[in-house]
């Protein structure tokens, strides 16, 4: 069997950039959300420009991606796991887009202003102030990151399932490695 | 399959190495959020000591739930210029909002002149940030971090024997943080004033100002009324008495405070809100509030929107005062559960803020 080819580096740089952004993301998120401790505020004036950060990095990955085939699947990956490989991957994309998007959204119908870094530099609102929405987008918040945490843990167990158990390449095609384990 | 086969251990360690990473990711979700330190004191746990202190909810503020939406202007006086580029110490006729209530989380409570009573204001300069505040008659907060808020709020559980807090647990909370007792006695001997306009309104908590050259002076803040001050009545009036004086005092002419800035000596702790400062700090006459105008919360301008004391324009940052973050987290936990819920009528209807004619009729 031929080895599978690697991504570019640029694919794979901007993979483990967000991955990390992510991750960091989704355990600051949770824990700013269930804390009334000192580092409250710090740690929400974080989220915000590392969310938008996410959002202008994911666009630029997804105009990236849609210009540039990722490399196949291996052929003897079974039909369904290759479908669930495509539609994780178009769920990751659609939730790392709309996450922060909604957290954007929720502020602005919450009408807080939105400091993006220090007090000086504001967002814009991208909704009208509407408290009911405010609050509908609130949940919206959590159900997505929530469901993104679900998906992240299941896409690394599906990583390490071909690193570590098919070992068919595909892990080495993100890492970059060369000679499979 | 391309999987080569290692012999039946080596495969099982492969496949706990599978789902080691994503189990140990899980489980530090779990710690991150709470879940695994029932000590913590969260946001929701919170919310919950609210709820059993006799908070309301259902579409009300979780505290400070009987209110009145007020609108008016701050004109800078320029003195605290030099302390603060903030815009509201150098224009004039800055745009406020503004809402008075009663401390209790009880929409409906009757208004008692030994309740808390409170001014939060919304500053919105035309080309700057906007700045909310949210001041307590109290001159003191007997509370020092979000251990003793917690502590506090359930002391004040409701026992459903007598409708009320159980004595031995409110004496209990005392005798536990005797680091509040001076805080506690101070707001016990307070002047009660006889309605909302002849009030000053106090920060309590301790803020950073920052000037054009980034120099930092750390403040307490007071609103002083610019009304002659009465004390109050000892005859109880109607359920919405002090409400009904209020809508009638601005009705009848704008009314005016004075926001007094303190500046921290040497020796005042910035950090701690529960300490006294000292009786001959500096004061800074940054500007005067003028409030002229009254309407219902319901349709109000002051009820889609919560006074977070850290939605701060630049000039402004927090100090290190811990319940500004506790305030700053419960406040939008409190806006996002209300905004969600059906909500009944104000106890302040919008005919009663609307024709002073109508007001007056019903004191008779
Ligand atoms: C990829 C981007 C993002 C991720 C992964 C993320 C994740 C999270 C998570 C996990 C929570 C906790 C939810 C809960 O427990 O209820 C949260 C809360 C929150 N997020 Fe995000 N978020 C993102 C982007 C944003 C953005 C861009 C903003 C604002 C501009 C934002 C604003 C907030 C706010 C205000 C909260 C609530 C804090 C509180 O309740 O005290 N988020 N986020
Ligand atoms: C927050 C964390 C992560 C996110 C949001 C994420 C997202 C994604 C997305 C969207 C793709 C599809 C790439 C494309 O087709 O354009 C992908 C591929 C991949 N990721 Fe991740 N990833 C994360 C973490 C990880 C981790 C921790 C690992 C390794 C343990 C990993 C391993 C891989 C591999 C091997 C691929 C290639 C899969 C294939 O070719 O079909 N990812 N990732
Ligand atoms: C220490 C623990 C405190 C807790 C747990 C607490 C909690 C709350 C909550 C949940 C609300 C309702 C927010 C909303 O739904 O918009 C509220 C409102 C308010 N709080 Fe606090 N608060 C605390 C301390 C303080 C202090 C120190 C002050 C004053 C200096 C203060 C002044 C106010 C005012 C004025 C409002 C009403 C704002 C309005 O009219 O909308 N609070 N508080």
């Amino acid at each position: 069997m031929k080895p599978i080819p690697a991504f570019s580096p640029l694919a794979r740089v901007l993979h483990w950039l967000m991955a990390v952004m992510i991750l960091s993301m989704l355990f600051i998120g949770i824990f700013m959300a269930s804390s009334l401790g000192p580092s409250y505020h710090r740690l929400v004036s974080l989220h915000r420009p590392l969310g938008i950060a996410i959002l202008v990095l994911a666009l630029l990955r997804l105009t990236y991606r849609l210009r540039h085939a990722p490399p196949p699947l291996p052929n003897d990956l079974p039909a369904v796991l290759k479908l669930a490989a495509k539609g994780s991957h178009i769920l990751l994309y659609a939730l790392m887009i709309a996450l922060p998007l909604v957290g954007w959204g929720m502020l602005s119908a919450g009408g807080y202003p939105i400091p993006l870094w220090g007090n000086a530099v504001l967002l814009p609102p991208i909704l009208p102030h509407n408290p009911a929405v405010w609050s509908w987008l609130r949940s919206i918040h959590t159900v997505l990151a929530f469901t993104l945490f679900g998906l992240v843990l299941a896409h690394i167990g599906a990583a390490l399932f071909h690193g570590l158990i098919r070992r068919d390449g595909v892990l080495q095609s993100m890492t970059g490695r060369k000679t499979p384990l | 399959m391309a999987a080569k086969s290692t012999g039946p251990s080596g495969s099982a360690l492969r496949w706990l190495g599978v789902a080691a990473a994503p189990a140990a990711l899980a489980l530090g979700f779990l710690w991150a959020g709470g879940w695994l330190s029932p000590n913590r004191v969260t946001q929701n746990r919170l919310m919950g000591e609210l709820h059993d202190a006799g908070s309301y909810g259902q579409g009300f503020r979780r505290a400070h739930s009987k209110g009145v939406c007020v609108t008016g202007r701050f004109d800078a006086s320029g003195a605290a210029a030099s302390v603060s580029k903030a815009a509201i110490f150098h224009e004039q006729s800055v745009p406020v909002v503004g809402r008075f209530a009663l401390g209790a989380g009880q929409p409906y409570v009757t208004d008692n002149p030994a309740t808390v009573r409170s001014m939060a204001l919304r500053f919105m300069p035309k080309d700057a940030p906007e700045w909310r505040a949210a001041m307590n008659n109290p001159p003191v907060l007997p509370l020092r971090d979000a251990q003793d808020a917690s502590d506090f709020f359930s002391s004040q559980r409701i026992d459903p024997a007598t409708g009320k807090p159980d004595p031995a647990r409110v004496k209990a909370f005392g005798a536990a943080h005797p680091w509040l007792q001076a805080a506690a006695e101070k707001n016990a001997h307070r002047v009660i004033t006889s309605g909302f306009a002849d009030d000053t309104y106090h920060s309590l908590d301790s803020f950073l100002l920052v000037g054009e050259t980034g120099t930092k002076t750390a403040v307490r803040w007071a609103m002083v009324p610019v009304q002659l001050v009465a004390p109050a009545d000892t005859a109880a009036g109607g359920r919405d008495y002090l409400f009904q004086r209020l809508i009638a005092d601005i009705h009848d002419h704008p009314l005016q405070w004075h926001m007094v800035l303190t500046v921290a000596g040497p020796h005042d702790a910035v950090n701690d809100p529960s300490q006294i400062w000292a009786q001959d700090d500096r004061t800074i006459d940054a500007g005067t509030l003028t409030l002229s105008a009254v309407e219902s919360e319901d349709g109000g301008p002051c009820t889609g929107l919560t006074f977070d004391p850290l939605v701060l324009p630049p000039g402004i940052v927090a100090s290190a005062d811990p319940i500004l973050q506790l305030r700053s987290g419960a406040y939008m936990r409190s806006f996002s559960l209300r905004s969600g819920e059906k909500r009944g009528p104000s106890a302040i209807t919008p005919a009663m803020t609307q024709a002073p004619a109508a007001e007056s009729e019903k004191k008779s």
